[in-house]
């Protein structure tokens, strides 16, 4: 198991502010699979997310990566964590403007103090397709481009886990479905483990496997999704939300 | 508008108060500068009107020669005793005192050294009984010649009581007193403005204090009562018609305090220095502070400017601003310098031997200029950023933030521009040619820091890269370069700020060493003379010991010839200047290698006297010419010029023999250079002539080169002083640096947030932030030291013709102030680092 979540909530503010954003979240990931987590906008994608990564502390339950208990570890564990086992793709942003599209790559071998895998690092390159591109700093290239440049960074310290919250969420399609088709490749030929936040079907589409948020619990679950199947799944969500209220 | 600009500000207080603390402190200096001396100025005003409480109208003579406040000692003219016979015949006279009073009563203290004073004077008298403030406290006022009674102040620093004996150096040299009494003042004070005193009988305080029986100083006149003193002066200068001085006690009080207060001109002329230093780095820090703010606020002004807000109203906005900023930065700086002010005036009241100060007063100029300079410069510093943001286009509210890079072609061009005018002015200035020399080469040095301040972005790019390199070796230190590089004229104003202060230290520093290493390299040359008597001079008047010993070291076996100088100033010719008397024109001779280019310079008759070349021939002087010399006491003399002797840097001017010396300001020797005979050792003749100046302890012995040190190192004192004055510019740029820190750190939350997220630990977060404010602060000391070293040169080349020839580059202190530089960086980066490592990663990744 790469990653696992036992009956996590998370409670932002107190009293009458207080929003439960996770709701006794209970997940598992499985290695070398490629996850999405889908719903609606607020259902908790983001916060289980970050929960997840150790980037934000739960108020119940526990979160293990690999064998490691996430709760609990402290800000130098936590950035240990971060640093040796996850790998992070963001919306945007993903990139040190001051680095060249290389530089950033290595970064966090770098930071780590760790020598990067030749090898692996030249089929990472060659897989996102930016040899001709190492040496240009960040705006110098192309949204699509820098998300790859991300993807990139994050494989090649070969975590146990990549999150990703939104990759493609600024991306025209043409250069989301690079991304997400670099994304799937790396699961199945280099059995990465990637956990990919979204709320566009097509998008889930790439992933193995999709689970669905609502109200901070998890709703419903589709294996090797379509993205026809993953929008019904969420029309049928939807219809049951309103039959609700 | 207006109270969108007021919300915002308040929404960034703490980097408007780094910057405003700049001005706070400059603002601080000129109203301190004020405060002190409206303060001082009252408590002399007291002093004054206490000391001349018991005269109505007061008689003096012209002085012989006028001496300027800062050149030296001036002597009061003398008037026979029947003076004080026609004043009394004046009608509307009470009674009158005669006064043989003068400065340089020096009191043997139980160290066996001279009192100390600080400023104040040390008044030698005659006894005139209890008038005025004075008051007895204990014993008499003396009545044979042998007894002195002394003021409190006196008595407490020599711990004196009655019946005990002192040694007092006078114009006469050691003599041994009893004192008979101790008087102190109305009020129960010691002293008035710290002033020692110390009284004798009339015909004692005539020779010793004068210099001649019968005569006095001063007259105090009362007037009977219902006679106007302004009346009675009048009647009192008719009486006594020409050559006197005739004036109220009123106006005598005033008189003597507005010469006080000209002297505390040079405590206020340094306080502004040091404001003007606070305030021109200040500049820097606010200029700086206002770009930032503008930058970051583009797409806020930029909506301001599509909802229809015209450029002036933008250009107002960060005005109004900079206007709010320099007011609470007034307010502040005017508070903290009526503390200073009265804390300086604390300390200048103790040291001045218990001053006592009058109440704390704020004139209302300390209030006018605080304002005035804090609002000026605040609002300068600001007018360029306003202008940039007033080029803001609608459009950018709509944009992406990402301005970009703008050129550095014009600000270059600029720099290059005003660095060459303010290079040409400093060479206009130091070539002496131009009208006010000090103003045009301070213009210059003004003009070479904002041109260089304005080169500084392009220089930044080259040099913060390569000092970067130094760091690289880790991730850290390799981000913090790179963020250090990021901005170059934000880095370019930072490092320039402490740039300046750098510069000046460096260039004081280059200049001083220079002029020392130059002395000493000349009097090693120059000076054949073993051993040396001299003292340390520290007011105007120069240490002096008794004539006696001239004659007593010649004597001392394996001593070959001395040759004793006295020194005054002295109107020759018509023109006042620098007299040297001597002992032995021989020995002056051989010790100095003068060599004669006229006349002959082989002996000094009466009323003869030799010059150098250069004053001979600017004056028109050539032998046998007569010279009318007027010295401090006595008349006017024909002297003739009889020999002329080869200029040299060391030596100079014109010189007479020591028998004229008498009528000197100070009429003993105030040095004395012995030579010694082939053979004969410095460590046998030494302890000899030391035992001579047992009752001269204003002097003592040294060997050539420890005479030669202590030339030198008189030097040293004003550069520690000038140091510790321009650390405040340094501190005020530490200042800049937190501030830009501080103010990245928050610009680049999110970048922090993403690198945190990715596994940077807090450690090498802190790290990167201190490598970044490393480099830019060496940068600056980098700059600094170039320039400091560039102007000093410039300067040390210009003073070549006076004597300055060797340059001195302090490469150690240069290499002191990078390193310490290097720990301002990492102190600058304390805060921002704490900072930026504290940061919520989650949050800074979600910053907007
Ligand atoms: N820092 C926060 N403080 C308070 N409420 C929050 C915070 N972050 C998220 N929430 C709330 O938690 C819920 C889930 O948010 P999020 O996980 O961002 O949803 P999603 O990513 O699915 O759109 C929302 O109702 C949101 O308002
Ligand atoms: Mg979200």
């Amino acid at each position: 198991m790469a990653a696992r979540a036992n009956d996590v909530w998370k409670v932002y503010g107190s009293g009458e502010a207080q929003v439960a954003a996770l709701r006794g979240v209970n997940a598992e990931f499985e290695r070398a699979r490629f996850t999405a987590i889908m719903g609606p906008s607020g259902s908790g994608k983001s916060t289980l997310m970050h929960c997840l990564a150790g980037l934000d502390s739960v108020t119940r339950g526990t979160i293990h990566i690999g064998d490691t208990a996430v709760t609990g570890l402290g800000d130098a564990g936590l950035t240990k964590l971060r640093r040796d086992k996850v790998g992070f793709i963001f919306q945007q942003f993903n990139l040190l403007p001051t680095l060249t599209a290389l530089e950033n790559i290595l970064l966090p071998l770098s930071i780590a103090g760790r020598k990067p895998d030749k090898e692996w690092l030249d089929t990472v390159i060659d897989t996102v397709g930016l040899r001709d591109r190492l040496g240009h700093r960040p705006a110098q290239l192309s949204g699509g481009q820098q998300q790859r440049v991300a993807c990139a960074r994050a494989l090649a310290s070969r975590p146990d886990v990549i999150f990703a919250d939104e990759p493609t969420g600024n991306l025209d399609s043409r250069a989301g479905a690079e991304v997400l088709g670099f994304l799937r490749r790396s699961v199945a030929e280099y059995q990465q483990t990637i956990v990919m936040v979204t709320h566009d079907p097509v998008a889930a589409s790439y992933a193995g496997r999709v689970i669905f948020l609502a109200d901070g619990q998890i709703v419903s679950e589709l294996i090797e999704p379509t993205p026809e199947t993953v929008l019904d799944t969420m029309k049928k969500l939807d219809g049951l939300a309103e039959a609700g209220l | 508008m207006l109270r969108a600009t007021l919300k915002s500000l308040l929404a960034r207080k703490v980097r408007l108060v780094l910057s405003g603390l700049a001005v706070v402190l400059g603002v601080m200096f000129v109203s301190g500068a004020f405060v002190l001396t409206d303060t001082l100025g009252r408590s002399f005003d007291t002093v004054f009107s206490d000391a001349y409480a018991g005269t109505d109208v007061g008689v003096s003579a012209k002085p012989k020669i006028d001496v300027g406040e800062m050149e030296g000692m001036e002597v009061a003219g003398t008037f026979p005793a029947s003076a004080l016979e026609q004043v009394r015949g004046v009608s509307g006279v009470a009674s009158a005192t005669g006064l043989a009073a003068a400065d340089g009563a020096r009191v043997i203290g139980s160290n066996g050294k001279v009192l100390t004073s600080v400023g104040a004077p040390q008044f030698g008298s005659n006894w005139t009984g209890e008038s005025g403030q004075v008051e007895l406290r204990e014993g008499r006022g003396p009545t044979a010649d042998n007894e002195v009674a002394v003021n409190g102040a006196v008595a407490k620093a020599a711990k004196l009581a009655v019946g005990d004996r002192v040694g007092i150096l006078t114009l006469q040299p050691k003599r041994e007193f009893t004192v008979v009494g101790i008087f102190g003042y109305g009020g129960d004070r010691d002293s008035l403005g710290g002033a020692q005193e110390v009284t004798f009988t009339e015909r004692a305080a005539q020779e010793l204090m004068l210099g001649q029986p019968g005569v006095f100083s001063e007259l105090s006149v009362k007037a009977a009562d219902g006679v106007d003193p302004a009346k009675l002066r009048d009647d009192i200068a008719g009486t006594l018609g020409d050559g006197y001085v005739v004036k109220t006690g009123e106006q005598l009080s005033e008189d003597a305090s507005a010469g006080l207060k000209e002297g505390l001109a040079f405590f206020n002329n340094i306080l502004l220095g040091f404001a003007g230093v606070a305030l021109f780095v200040g500049i820097f820090l606010i200029l700086n502070t206002f770009s930032i703010i503008v930058a970051q606020r583009t797409r806020e002004l930029a909506l301001l400017r599509a909802i229809g807000a015209g450029r002036r109203q933008v250009i107002g906005s960060v005005l109004v601003e900079a206007v709010a900023i320099g007011l609470v930065a007034s307010v502040l700086g005017l508070g903290a310098g009526i503390g200073v002010g009265a804390l300086l005036a604390y300390v200048f009241g103790q040291t001045a031997g218990g001053l006592q100060l009058a109440g704390l007063g704020v004139p209302p100029a300390a209030v006018i200029s605080s304002f005035a300079v804090g609002l000026v410069v605040t609002v300068i510093a600001a007018v360029l950023p306003a202008m940039r943001a007033a080029r803001i286009p609608p459009v950018a509210a709509m944009q992406d933030v990402a301005t970009p890079d703008r050129p550095l072609t014009k600000i270059s061009v600029a720099g290059a521009v005003v660095s060459a005018i303010g290079g040409t002015l400093m060479a206009f200035g130091l070539s002496g040619t131009g009208g006010n020399t000090l103003l045009t080469i301070l213009g210059g040095v003004l003009l070479c820091f904002i041109g260089v301040a304005l080169l500084t972005p392009l220089i930044s790019r080259p040099v913060v890269g390569l000092l970067g390199r130094l760091f690289s070796w880790s991730v850290p230190g390799k981000l913090g370069r790179l963020n250090s590089g990021r901005n170059p004229r934000r880095t370019a104003i930072t490092a320039a700020a402490l740039m300046v202060g750098i510069a000046l230290v460096t260039g004081v520093t280059v200049i001083l060493d220079s002029a020392k290493s130059s002395i000493t390299a000349l009097a090693e040359d120059t000076i054949q003379a073993e051993l040396v008597i001299s003292g340390a001079q520290t007011g105007p008047r120069p240490p002096s010991f008794d004539p006696a010993v001239l004659d007593q070291a010649a004597e001392v076996p394996g001593v070959a010839m001395v040759a004793g100088l006295y020194g005054d100033r002295a109107v020759v010719g018509g023109k006042q200047g620098w007299i040297t008397a001597t002992s032995s024109v021989p020995a002056l001779r051989e010790i100095y290698r003068a060599t004669p280019t006229a006349g002959s310079i082989d002996s000094l008759g009466p009323n003869q006297l030799l010059v150098d070349s250069k004053t001979a021939k600017d004056r028109g002087l050539s032998v046998g010419d007569t010279v009318p010399v007027q010295l401090s006491r006595g008349d006017a003399q024909n002297y003739t010029l009889t020999g002329i002797y080869a200029e040299s840097e060391l030596f100079g001017g014109f010189v007479i023999p020591a028998s004229a010396a008498a009528n000197f300001a100070v009429p003993q020797p105030t040095q004395a250079y012995l030579k010694l005979a082939p053979g004969a050792s410095v460590d046998q003749v030494m302890p000899r002539v030391e035992t001579l100046l047992a009752d001269s302890p204003e002097v003592s012995v040294a060997d050539r080169a420890d005479f030669i040190e202590q030339q030198a190192g008189q030097l040293d004192g004003l550069l520690t002083m000038i140091q510790i004055l321009l650390a405040l510019a340094i501190v005020i740029a530490v200042l800049g640096i937190v501030n830009t820190l501080a103010l990245s750190v928050l610009e680049r939350t999110r970048e922090l947030g993403l690198l945190r997220a990715i596994g940077l630990r807090r450690g090498q977060t802190m790290r990167m932030i201190t490598v970044e404010a490393v480099v830019i602060s060496v940068f600056g000391a980098l700059l600094g030291v170039a320039v400091g070293a560039g102007l000093g040169a410039a300067v040390v080349r210009a003073l070549r013709e006076d004597g300055i020839t060797n340059l001195v580059l302090p490469w150690s202190e240069m290499g002191l102030f990078l390193g310490l530089a290097a720990v301002v960086g990492v102190v600058a980066a304390v805060l921002p680092a704490i900072r930026a490592a504290r940061l919520n990663v989650l949050g800074a990744i979600a910053h907007e």
